[in-house]
């Protein structure tokens, strides 16, 4: 029974310790006076540190202590509907227009693009290397049909994966019926995954640059990265649009809509726009991202800024009149 | 292959040794959280375990095979369900705990419950029931048995009480869909984890790994050296 006591007052000392500065420890954490804001993400930016770097420049500038929720678009968007995100970064034009729309966003901004990448084996079996996007997926579905190539899709509603079942349409697919052909592997994972998956196949993928160069092995076969190549890297096909949205404060009164619309403003501003262009550079000595806002301003390269007109803006514009919710200096 | 496997560890054991305080905070943060859901659990999860072990009642086996069942809950499903709870348009939505580690807290300890409950119970009944018999025969009542009993079991206890933050501490479901992985407020060991991983950081993902079972096996060990040492 002594043995006991020891054993149960030791339980219990560390128990009261445990609590108490669990206790202190939150209190300290609530008892900030900075607002909130909830930031819904792509997992394409958030996985590739941007935003962990323009967090620490704007909570530095501003009393607002930014939450970024990486969970991908679908989850993304029933977070935003919930009133569980205040605003949203994304790269699904119809799926952004489709939230306009039904109420639930306010005062859309484009705020950077990329390219996609079509990567594949170094030994490029279906020989697409310097094709346009469209030749280059013909021919892997002829390979694929000869079972000389495999092709992994995300297929996890992300907007990579919406973006690759319009790069099938455009080369006169349906990727609803490759699905049932066995060289078409559906991951159902995140991009990292997805790339692990066709690496181990040596299949083609569709990925974006940020997580691909994260994942690029350089040549030297390492555990954990993959040895793809890109193949494809050219063609307005492959732009990628990143915006930003409020969420619609009728939704929900709790929602810290002023919160937002300073964000917004620090991301388009020339200091976020320079943090987004440079991102990269040290570590891949290569930006990930480019700044749009004073392409799209000043019309700089006209056939760029035809190219994001034509892909991501709605009803000819970056955000209709009725969605600029009182904020038409955001679109001077 | 299996060689550059170990250099990945060998780097990842660096990493941990180097004393960067991320890894400290984050590693703190864990044991915190989790640690505080255990002390929930154990709060409501060890009564009714005494309960389940001590008395007889109608719908006993019923509660038991439930409690059971739930050990194998996903947490992503768990996570799901109270984030549908905890949302702001969800029933529990005014708490406004929602992002924040004490959402956390609440869900781990919801989520290790029936553990807590399921080895209460078991240490009970593992009793022999002859111990029980012979306090009531030297004279005790029924509470008095009742404590002789617990008092016996108490080994079962410690043990319900390092599964059930152990099952904490490395689960992941709950810590993400109701945590959300916010830095600096509720990232956790797990989704720092999940979240290098999908970096392409193998090298720190496998360095928080390291922790993470370092943690979890030293309690395991204790508790086995505790109980050989009872025995």
């Amino acid at each position: 029974m002594k043995r006991n006591k020891v054993i149960w007052t030791s339980i219990v000392i560390v128990a009261i310790v445990i609590s108490i500065f669990g206790t202190a420890y939150y209190v300290g954490a609530f008892a900030s006076k900075r607002s909130k804001l909830v930031i819904s993400t792509t997992t394409s930016l958030f996985d590739t540190g941007l935003l962990d770097e323009i967090e620490d420049r704007f909570e530095a500038k501003y009393p607002i202590d930014l939450y970024f929720i990486s969970v991908g678009t679908g989850l993304a968007i029933e977070h935003a509907k919930r009133g569980d995100a205040d605003m949203m970064l994304v790269h699904d034009p119809s799926m952004e227009s489709t939230f306009l729309s039904d109420g639930y966003g306010l005062c859309r901004k484009i705020i950077a693009y990329n390219f996609f990448v079509i990567v594949g084996p170094e030994d490029d079996p279906a020989e697409i290397e310097g094709l346009s996007p469209s030749e280059a997926l013909i021919n892997i579905v002829e390979a694929g049909r000869k079972e000389e190539a495999k092709w992994v899709s995300r297929g996890d509603s992300s907007g990579t994966h919406s973006k690759e079942k319009s790069l099938w349409t455009m080369a006169g697919f349906d990727s609803n019926e490759l699905k049932n052909e066995g060289w078409y592997i559906e991951a159902g994972a995140g991009m990292g995954t997805t790339l692990g998956i066709a690496n181990t196949y040596s299949a083609y993928t569709l990925a974006d640059l940020g997580t691909y160069l994260a994942y690029y092995d350089y040549g030297v076969p390492t555990p954990g990265k993959v040895s793809l190549v890109v193949l494809v890297d050219q063609g307005q096909e492959l732009l990628n649009v990143y915006s930003t949205m409020a969420v619609n404060p009728s939704i929900h009164e709790e929602l810290n809509f002023e919160g937002a619309i300073t964000f917004i403003k620090f991301l388009i501003s020339e200091e976020g726009q320079n943090l987004i262009g440079e991102y990269g550079q040290g570590d891949y000595g290569q930006s990930l991202f480019f700044p749009a806002v004073e392409l799209l301003k000043e019309n700089t390269d006209s056939t760029l800024v035809g190219w994001i007109e034509d892909y991501a803006y709605i009803d000819g514009e970056e955000c209709p009149p009725e969605y600029q919710d009182g904020h038409p200096e955001l679109y001077i | 292959m299996a060689s550059e496997i170990l250099e990945v560890l060998i780097e990842a054991l660096e990493l941990v040794f180097s004393g960067d305080p991320t890894f400290l905070e984050i590693t703190t943060r864990s044991i915190l959280i989790s640690g505080t859901a255990t002390l929930l659990s154990a709060l409501w999860g060890a009564p009714i375990g005494m309960i389940l072990g001590l008395k007889k009642f109608r719908g006993k086996t019923l509660l038991k095979s439930l409690f059971n069942a739930l050990l194998g809950i996903p947490t992503v499903a768990l996570g799901l369900i109270l984030y549908l709870f905890l949302s702001r348009s969800g029933p529990l939505g005014f708490l406004q705990i929602l992002y924040t580690p004490v959402g956390i807290i609440i869900g781990q300890s919801i989520l290790i419950t029936p553990i807590t409950v399921s080895f209460v119970t078991s240490a009970i009944e593992s009793v022999d029931p002859e111990i029980r018999d012979l306090a009531r025969t030297l004279g005790a009542s029924e509470t008095q048995a009742s404590i002789t009993v617990l008092g016996e079991s108490s080994g079962g206890f410690l043990l319900a009480v390092i599964a059930s933050f152990n099952r904490a501490i490395a689960e992941l479901g709950v810590a993400l869909m109701i945590g959300g992985n916010i830095k600096g407020i509720t990232r956790v060991l797990t989704t720092t984890i999940a979240l290098e991983t999908t970096r392409g950081e193998v090298v720190l993902a496998i360095a928080l790994a390291i922790i993470l079972l370092t943690i979890v096996s030293v309690l395991s060990l204790s508790i086995n050296l505790i109980q050989r040492r009872r025995t």
